[in-house]
């Protein structure tokens, strides 16, 4: 794999991604994830459901950011289109604000890191997938690595966040991690097989339990992480 | 299981001279029964079912054009079963929604039986200043079942914009067992309502959430461990999505995790 | 700003036309919080000022400093760390970018934004890319021994503030010993001995940070009144010991 990307997917990429448990910490203040079983359940359901929706928005901007870059543009309104599609696909304003907020914040990393067109052209508060798969394009990868990246940090940001919040067995979990790995390159192809389709016919499966959790949690007293 | 039916319904609806809505179009075809009733606003629909279904093989679509100015008024005498049978079945509702028009759609629940491959559609363009709510309750299975497969997919536009789509895949009980998606509830449901005047606050309670779109409209989803419950919530949920200002103070909410995760 | 030719393209945040920041970190119940609340009190009538909390866990401290009225509702961002009060200071500072610019954007004359670091232990240390100066808070509580420990915070930091003196007595701790620790580990970087209970307006800190202010105005207005090639290149960098004299600050114009 291209030292490039392996540089994006990493979780050390200054990004933000720390203060975001996806769902996460408000799951576990609910007693619906306390062990490794538990964690794996979980990310299962949530990598089928918004890790396919963020994995298909990263391919297809990937996508739109390399077709735009060959045709010499900074096509400002084909993002305005492709962010309303992430929108129309995340219901919770909680979530939307995170993915948001996530979006910002890679921005400002990408830009940084590989200066692209099409990062100059994002809108500064793009959905996070979006600017995931701007920067894909930016660091020279296909939209099937956007979709792979995307698909990874839906459930790697969550179990590490596991990992600080119920003091979980680091091994363990990357055990968990390691079965889900398939699971993760079928999502990637699923949302890669979407890329140059049409954007209304993107997946957008839903899980009802994380947006009720993404608005339980922005109203919590005590939390540890944004979203 | 040979039988299998292929239906196009339709109905358009129209706003007369007189401000009162008309139907020049109510085309029934197979199982998808259609008869105008007393209305309760505007013009009512209801689909009556001449068929038990849908079964494996079924494709089945109901378009529904409410033209400026009109109110349609959809329900259903019964509950959808959806059945295995020779392959996968198809039911799918295209509506469009003219400018100041409203489309109440609200049929009963469907039941995804144990075995049933079925895939329901609705593909909703609303013109601009329409309205819209749109009802829909899942139950998972009969008496305890486990359900077939059964996905829905849900495209909301306003003038070509997208306002919501929204799936929801009962596939692998893996995923949509998973505590991040369903849970252990055994119904699922949402209400959409699309147009001026509703609420910007999100809100939850046990198994509900209303949820504010980045559009002109409100989603209410909910979950629970039985029908009766499920519509309770979502009556709720209407309620507050309704009203343009919260009632009181939105606090955190309870969160049931017994019956919803 | 016109000043590309000795831009260094590693440096992603050029300090000049913005806030100076100033991170404040330290040990959980140092006295950090309370030292942010009278920086507030004593430099809110002159200078246009803002304020960043880490908390551990909720937003207590951005709640006490509002509650305390230091400062305007919305000169005060609150940010949540995920468990990690160092990596959100040093590691990864996004969210810390993100409200600095906020802030930024909804005061336009910012002249100061300090930035509190959540309690953490005596390595964390703020990024350059989000502090342009650090102070390390101690207090005399924790042990006479901190400052001989070092650590990173201890080392490195602008101004090592080493609060609660009142309490050395009652602890048992040698101030003496304190300081020259300090003094061996620092490099003759600064240190002050503050009791916020005895001097609530911190005197010492307020001092430095007035000269810190200084000292940035004066950087500012020395490269606008330079021309090309002229390549000094020393941007807001620090470290190099500089805080020792004074010589070299001319007086604001």
């Amino acid at each position: 794999m291209d030292t490039a990307l392996l540089l994006l997917a990493d979780s050390r990429l200054p990004a933000g991604g720390h203060a975001h448990s996806g769902g996460l910490e408000p799951a576990v203040s609910a007693g619906a994830v306390r062990d490794v079983a538990g964690l794996a359940a979980f990310l299962r359901g949530r990598l089928a459901t918004s890790g396919l929706v963020a994995a298909s928005l990263a391919a297809a901007a990937c996508a739109h950011a390399a077709r735009d870059e060959a045709d010499g543009g900074a096509d400002g309104a084909g993002w305005v289109v492709l962010d309303a599609e992430a929108d129309a696909r995340t219901p919770s304003p909680a979530q939307r604000a995170a993915s948001r907020a996530q979006g910002r914040s890679l921005l400002r990393a990408a830009r940084s890191t590989w200066p692209h067109p099409a990062l100059a052209a994002l809108p500064g508060d793009a959905h996070h997938p979006v600017v995931l798969g701007a920067a894909t394009a930016a660091a020279r990868g296909t939209p099937r690595d956007a979709a792979s990246i995307t698909a990874y940090g839906a459930v790697t940001g969550p179990a590490s966040a596991a990992v600080r919040l119920l003091g979980l067995d680091p091994l363990s979990v990357h055990r968990a991690l390691a079965d889900l790995a398939r699971a993760v390159d079928a999502v990637a192809d699923e949302a890669a097989a979407h890329a140059t389709g049409p954007w209304r016919d993107l997946p957008a499966a839903s899980a009802p339990v994380l947006d009720l959790y993404a608005e339980l949690h922005i109203r919590a007293d005590l939390r540890l992480f944004e979203s | 299981m040979t039988r299998r039916y292929t239906a196009r319904a339709a109905v358009t609806a129209t706003c007369g001279a007189d401000g009162r809505t008309r139907l020049p179009r109510l085309r029934s075809d197979g199982p998808l029964a259609l008869r105008e009733t007393a209305p309760l606003d505007g013009a009512t629909v209801y689909l009556v079912g001449a068929a038990a279904g849908p079964l494996g093989g079924d494709d089945l679509e109901l378009e529904l054009l409410v033209e400026a100015g009109a109110r349609l008024t959809v329900r259903s005498a019964a509950t959808t079963l959806a059945l295995p049978g020779d392959g996968a079945s198809r039911m799918t509702v295209r509506a469009e929604v003219g400018p100041g028009a409203h489309l109440d759609f609200a049929p009963e629940p469907t039941v995804a039986a144990a075995g049933c491959h079925h895939r329901a559609a609705a593909d909703i363009a609303l013109r601009g200043g329409a309205t819209l709510r749109w009802y829909e309750e899942l139950v998972l299975g009969r008496h305890r079942e486990q359900p077939g497969r059964h996905t829905s997919r849900f495209d909301v536009t306003i003038d070509g914009v997208p306002l919501l789509r929204h799936e929801l895949r009962l596939d692998d009980p893996a995923v949509y067992g998973s505590r991040a998606v369903l849970g252990d509830a055994r119904a699922a449901g949402s209400v959409l309502l699309a147009g001026p005047g509703l609420t910007r606050e999100p809100h939850t309670a046990d198994g509900l959430a209303v949820l504010p779109l980045a559009g002109p409209g409100v989603l209410v989803t909910a979950l629970a461990a039985d029908s009766a419950t499920l519509r309770r919530r979502l009556a709720r949920g209407e309620e507050l999505a309704s009203r343009p200002e919260p009632a009181g103070s939105v606090g955190p909410g309870r969160y049931d995790a017994r019956v919803t995760l | 700003m016109g000043a590309n030719h000795d831009h260094d393209p590693y440096d992603a945040s050029p300090a000049h036309g913005r806030a100076l920041r100033l991170g404040i970190g330290g040990p959980v119940g140092s006295g950090k919080t309370a030292l942010t609340a009278a920086l507030c009190r004593a430099l809110r009538e002159e200078v246009d000022l803002a304020v960043v909390t880490n908390d551990i866990y909720t937003t207590e401290d951005a709640d006490f400093l509002r509650r305390e009225a230091v400062l305007a509702d919305d000169r005060i961002t609150a940010v949540r760390t995920g468990a990690c009060p160092h990596t959100a200071i040093r590691d990864d500072i996004s969210a810390n970018l993100d409200a600095v610019e906020a802030l930024q954007e909804r005061h336009p004359g910012l002249e100061l934004i300090i930035v509190e670091s959540g309690g953490d232990n005596l390595t964390a240390l703020f990024s350059r890319g989000l502090a342009d100066r650090q102070i390390f808070v101690l207090d005399v509580a924790g042990g006479d021994d901190v400052p001989r420990k070092g650590g990173l915070g201890v080392a490195a930091a602008d101004l090592l503030v080493v609060n609660k003196t009142d309490l050395a007595p009652l602890v048992g701790s040698d101030l003496d010993l304190m300081a020259r620790d300090a003094a061996r580990v620092r490099d003759g970087r600064p240190v002050a001995f503050t009791s916020l209970r005895e001097r609530p307006g911190a005197p010492e800190v307020t001092a430095w940070v007035r000269r810190i202010l200084r000292e940035a105005a004066a950087e500012h207005a020395h490269d606008h009144g330079h021309g090309h090639g002229h390549g000094h290149g020393h941007g807001h960098g620090h470290g190099h010991g500089h805080e020792q004299g004074h010589e070299h600050v001319p007086a604001a114009s």
